[in-house]
């Protein structure tokens, strides 16, 4: 990884790596009790850089920290205030947000377990080891003045690592691959074809984005870090940038009905068990196993491999089947990485795109629905929880303990990335031309105020006539939420040694 | 056929009673910004011609000391003629109209109201329509039909999925007729084209090529020097971004999002000069021309998500308000514009103060996405009352639902042809 070894000292390893070969995992939410003690806790907690990867680990620990947990360790204001706006105002902080995201009725902020108010978490840490390793791990991390600085909100269990999600199916498939190298090419003509290349600062704030712009962070003066602890912003010289390295971490505590979503679509297909698992399918948009259900195409596709599974796993795009006959529009991963392009498929060279943006060529009804993907994308580093159980093993237990997903993932720009997926593709309820239906998976079934509810999912089929499934239950229920911030290492030394 | 209208009346607002003013106007609404349909004041419902309405205080939020006493703006989007739809208003609803009009510097009790409306009325420099000649009672009466239509395969899935497709449609235009003469489904046929419509349609693009042709010797003449005082301008104009107040976009988001479409309302002050001035005059008048002859089915360029928009001139050509209803959220909305029509965004708005650097007018601007969004969210107002005549339902739906009808009237299709027809339903 040609990352410069400054950077990769200072870039927190989780942005490199879901650790898969350190199988157990405790995530810590955690408030501060003494900022003092909190401070001298964080300035020598062992946090594992990208650098750290390079070896083989026995246990990492990465820190993040929500917009509270920063007033609370003091940061100026001028600091503060340089975040971008959803951080501010946090995954719950305003109805409006709730309203898109899909945050209403049993997945309301006011029913979370945290994530609210006075279970707000300041802190969260993320531990991870081999599970022989993971108790001793844990203990290394809490050193003194461990008790006296925090008191723990929560401590979320994970289930060993085994890359499958509740429900069954292959987990974790598909990430964007961040291009260290590129300069990002802002031009549409560079983008006639999907790509699975996301410039570095699509992840990570302090470099270009898929604009070729620095996303906003907070950049300071110079009299704020006299140690100049921080490096300089590379778009403002003059100014010490905090982003630099860090990034936006979104998590969200999902549980998942497994025995319901098995009950719902064995009785929807009258017990077959080959239909029932076919159905599952055409709701995930893949096969259990992980198998795409469209064929590969043609060429390779940028930033997928070389691994053969990524290959084997990724080599599509939706361009040849408009219609959602193979893979239904409304499918989850369909929903969550549409794989376009800047342009409709088939739209090369300058005439051509010319015609296509002055909106002269002739298009069909449902060409061009939906926006260009290379600017909603995310690194997804959630694990599962809970008792793991085949469909079979659901079926039989009525009432099975919980399961479900803490979800995890990477952004720079929450408001592009995360919410627009979680508000306009996963969530909404227009997708792609679809009426009255939301993610068949994960999303809740309210309707729009005096409309009919949106538990509806919808196949084209090759005869002509739509398979329909009306009265979805919900599946996946939000328990809790939070944005935290993940600094670059400087910058939590930095945060961990300012003096307000 | 039916052409639609864009009204508005426009006039000072007395701001020593805005508060009041903003207390009648939240009564006239269900959730934060929603219109009641049915709302004593102005029971927008019971318009059948009204497809969106709105309620809205012009003030330029960009301006600070320097901003002149806001406006009170009423504006909408109707089939037929604009005027005769400010008649029928002021007919219907005289005294709603008059309280909330009354809060307006010169408008007295006894004030003649149509009158007072017609001289306030404000047209649009450049209006949008996502499809041209479509009616409110069009869109309702296909919205039934699609909604009756996917019913009845509800109730048949037993048995109509083993029917070949060119069956299964002769089930449905059967149902159709049937639900029909039961006087439970209503397909109005489209009635004529006002008199002379057509013919001034084709004699306007006529004109404008003309214009255009006989202009173009000095437009080419002048380019050179035109563009270097451009350039000159994009140089040195200032950029003006900061972030929006969170308080600010606290109070736009609790507006947005309760239905699939939202409404979008900006005004902000056009740059100094002659120079951007004509630039804009010219600019609207090409992009109206565009909108009148091209962009009449459904898309602006590649953008299908905008139903109704207009910009206005106001303050004698110093300010523009921007209006327009568009399908998703807003940072969809922004998201779409930036990355499918920054040209078209950068055309018009890189003549107003403060907006992010463009080179030759078309060129970066929006492409600088935050500092674009930051720029817009500033500039946005908080809509008071806002009517949509179909909840629940996106442009792309409304002409789906066209071609389903289409579909079900026509007399006779191809198998592929009535595959894709039931695809859609």
């Amino acid at each position: 990884m040609p990352t410069p070894a400054t950077d990769a000292a200072d870039i927190q390893g989780l942005v490199r790596s879901g650790y898969g070969q350190l199988t157990a995992a405790r995530f810590l939410l955690l408030r501060i009790a003494d900022t003092v003690a909190a401070r001298a806790w964080l300035e020598a907690a062992p946090v594992t850089s990208m650098a750290h990867l390079d070896t083989p680990q026995e246990g990492t620990l990465n820190i993040a920290l929500t917009c509270e947990g920063l007033r609370a360790l003091r940061l100026p204001e001028q600091a503060l205030g340089g975040f971008s706006a959803e951080f501010l105002s946090g995954m719950a902080g305003d109805e409006s947000r709730s309203r898109r995201l899909g945050d209403i009725g049993a997945n309301a902020p006011d029913r979370w377990r945290w994530g609210t108010a006075t279970h707000m978490p300041h802190l969260l840490l993320l531990l991870y080891a081999t599970p022989e390793r993971l108790q001793d791990w844990m203990r290394t991390v809490m050193a003194p003045p461990w008790d006296s600085a925090f008191t723990v909100l929560e401590l979320l269990q994970t289930a060993t690592l085994d890359q499958h999600e509740p429900f069954g199916f292959l987990d974790g498939v598909s990430q964007p691959t961040i291009d260290w190298t590129g300069k990002p090419d802002p031009a549409e003509s560079a983008h006639e074809t999907y790509s699975n290349l996301v410039a570095t600062g699509e992840m990570l704030l302090g470099y270009p984005n898929e604009y070729g712009k620095y996303t906003d962070r907070p950049l300071l003066d110079p009299a704020l870090d006299p140690a100049a602890l921080l490096p300089p912003a590379e778009d403002h010289p003059e100014r010490h940038d905090l982003g630099r390295n860090g990034c936006y971490l979104v998590f969200r505590q999902l549980q998942q009905d497994v025995g319901g979503f098995w009950r719902f679509l064995d009785n929807e297909v009258g017990g077959n068990a080959e239909a029932r698992t076919r159905l599952a399918e055409a709701i995930v948009g893949r096969q259990i196993s992980g198998a795409p259900l469209l064929p590969q195409t043609g060429g390779p596709i940028p930033g997928v491999g070389p691994d053969t599974d990524d290959i084997r796993q990724n080599s599509f795009t939706f361009d040849a089947d408009a219609d959602g006959l193979v893979c239904p529009l409304g499918a989850h991963i369909r929903r969550a990485n549409p794989r376009n392009a800047d342009l409709p498929p088939g739209t090369r060279g300058t005439l051509s795109r010319l015609l296509r943006d002055l909106g002269l060529v002739h298009q069909a009804l449902r060409d061009d629905l939906i926006s260009s993907t290379r600017f909603h994308r995310m690194l997804r580093r959630g694990r599962d929880y809970g008792v793991q159980m085949s469909p079979e093993a659901a079926l039989r237990a009525p009432a099975a303990a919980e399961a479900g997903l803490h979800f995890i993932c990477l952004n720079a720009n929450i408001s592009r990335q995360f919410e627009f997926v979680q508000g306009a593709w996963l969530a909404g309820i227009a997708f792609d031309g679809l009426t009255g239906e939301r993610d068949p998976l994960t999303a809740p079934r309210e309707g729009l105020p005096g409309g009919p509810p949106a538990g509806v999912f919808t196949m084209a089929q090759t005869s002509g006539l739509n398979r329909r499934i009306a009265g979805l239950p919900q599946f996946v229920t939000v328990r809790g939420g939070a944005y935290f911030f993940l600094p670059g290492l400087r910058a939590l030394r930095w945060i961990a040694g300012v003096h307000g | 056929m039916t052409p639609q209208s864009a009204f508005m009346v426009c006039a000072t607002l007395d701001s020593t009673r805005r508060a009041e003013l903003e207390q009648l106007l939240t009564s006239m609404t269900s959730l934060p910004g929603q219109a009641d349909p049915a709302n004593a004041l102005i029971p927008f419902g019971a318009f059948e011609r009204l497809h969106f309405a709105r309620i809205v205080i012009l003030e330029d939020l960009a301006a600070g000391a320097e901003a002149p006493p806001p406006y009170l703006a009423f504006l909408g989007d109707c089939d037929g003629d604009g005027d005769a739809f400010l008649h029928e208003l002021a007919e219907r609803t005289p005294d709603g109209l008059r309280r909330v009009f009354g809060y307006c510097r010169d408008f007295q009790p006894g004030t003649n109201l149509l009158r007072w409306m017609q001289d306030h009325a404000t047209p649009p420099a450049t209006y949008y329509v996502n499809w041209v000649g479509r009616t409110v009672r069009q869109v309702r009466e296909e919205a039934a039909l699609r909604a009756a239509l996917v019913a009845y395969l509800r109730e048949h899935a037993a048995v109509l999925p083993q029917q070949p497709p060119r069956e299964i449609r002769a089930r449905l235009i059967a149902f159709v007729a049937a639900e029909r003469q039961a006087g439970r489904l209503s397909l109005t046929q489209p009635t004529s084209t006002p008199p002379g419509w057509q013919l001034r349609n084709i004699l306007h693009a006529a004109g404008v090529a003309l214009a255009l042709l006989a202009l173009a010797p000095f437009l080419l003449l002048g380019l050179p020097f035109y563009l270097i005082r451009l350039r000159q301008l994009e140089r040195s104009d200032a950029e003006i971004t900061p972030r929006p107040a969170a308080a600010h976009l606290a109070a736009l988001g609790a507006i947005e999002d309760h239905d699939v479409s939202n409404q979008f309302s900006a005004y902000g002050s056009i740059k100094p000069g002659r120079f951007r001035y004509w630039t804009l005059v010219f600019l609207l008048w090409v992009v109206n021309a565009t909108t009148r002859h091209i962009y009449t089915r459904g898309r602006l360029a590649r953008v299908p998500s905008i139903h109704f928009a207009r910009w206005v001139f106001l303050e004698g050509g110093r300010r523009l308000f921007f209006a327009s209803n568009y399908d998703g959220s807003l940072d969809s909305y922004m998201d779409d514009f930036i990355n499918k029509v920054a040209w078209g965004l950068n055309l018009v708005f890189s003549n107003g103060v403060g907006y992010p650097k463009t080179n030759f007018l078309i060129l970066g601007g929006a492409k600088d996405e935050q500092k674009f969004k930051y720029y817009i969210r500033r500039r946005q107002l908080v809509t008071s009352v806002w009517y949509k005549a179909y909840p629940g339902l996106t442009a792309y739906d409304l002409a789906r639902n066209s071609a389903i009808r289409a579909a079900i009237e026509a007399s006779a299709m191809t198998e592929a042809e009535t595959r894709r027809f039931l695809q859609m339903v």
